[in-house]
């Protein structure tokens, strides 16, 4: 019940926040509570299986962070800011 | 498992976690996440996962932080930053993290040294069988996500590259499309004749 509320939790910070690195932050704290329900599962049905995949997870959350991160730079060296709605335009 | 301890830190993790999304500053925020990681890491503690709640400070709350702060030190909101920075001085900024810190160091200590004497309800699984499922039965996963963290850094690499534009191009074209024409492209792979023409 914890994980479903920090989940939800992301999930609005994602859908209010315009900012960027909140996005990301966001993005963080959805990962985080999918990485609690695996670990409480695992702690429920007494498996290692449950760590192991909180495990993969916090590769793939150290990897998207990071790309992430670095195209909020790109981002933010094209038009000046870090509103979402900045980068809108797509003038292909 | 220590039932209070549990849902002490759960009721911490969900107040850290509410003042992340609502804070106004990415500074505050990121100090609320790094409490609400930590908090999450004693959650984890108390279900007898010590190996993971290890992982959990050591990684989140170290390596993605001070990410975090290094990409918000490097936008630098120019007088914004200025003017919030005194901001940051003022005590009042810092007392709900601090408290709710406090609280979860109260918790540790606690745990640390009664823990012992109480009879674990719950089976705490070692890092060694961490280990041994690890690689095991997902041996494949570890490869996989070795090749996925070499990807992200070639990947961060290539974009956080900073592509250094010529002083007097960079007032005339702020906005990186155009200047990319007017300059052209600084990576060009193959040469510009068509095929087949030499």
């Amino acid at each position: 019940m914890l994980s479903g509320i920090l989940f939800a939790l992301g999930v609005i910070g994602l859908l209010v926040r315009r900012n960027l690195v909140f996005i990301l932050m966001s993005i963080e704290i959805m990962l985080n509570a999918a990485g609690l329900a695996f670990v409480t599962a695992g702690a429920r049905w007494a498996q290692a299986d449950g760590q192991v995949m909180f495990i993969f997870i916090l590769a793939m959350a150290a990897s998207e962070v990071s790309v992430g991160l670095a195209l909020v730079l790109h981002l933010y060296r094209q038009n000046q800011s870090l509103d979402a709605d900045a980068a809108s335009e797509m003038k292909g | 498992m220590n039932i209070v301890a549990f849902y002490i830190a759960a009721a911490i993790t969900i107040i850290s976690t509410l003042l992340v999304i609502t804070r106004k500053n990415a500074v505050h925020a990121l100090l609320y996440l790094a409490v609400s990681l930590i908090a999450v890491a004693v959650l984890f503690y108390d279900m007898g996962a010590p190996f993971i709640a290890a992982l959990e400070v050591i990684i989140y709350a170290g390596a993605i932080i001070v990410l975090f702060i290094f990409v918000v030190m490097m936008l630098n909101l120019g007088k914004q930053a200025t003017i919030a920075e005194g901001k940051l001085l003022r005590p009042d900024m810092w007392i709900g993290p601090t408290v709710l810190a406090a609280i979860l160091f109260g918790e540790v200590a606690y745990l640390l040294t009664r823990g012992k004497t109480a009879i674990p309800a719950a089976h705490i699984i070692s890092p060694k069988t961490v280990g041994l499922v690890l690689y095991g039965p997902y041996l494949i996963g570890v490869e996989l996500s070795s090749m996925l963290l070499l990807g992200a850094l070639v990947g961060a690499y290539h974009l956080g590259w900073h592509r250094r534009p010529k002083p007097e191009t960079r007032d005339v074209s702020r906005n990186y499309a155009t200047r990319i024409n007017a300059v052209g492209d600084t990576v060009r792979t193959g040469s510009d004749r068509p095929a087949g023409a030499a």
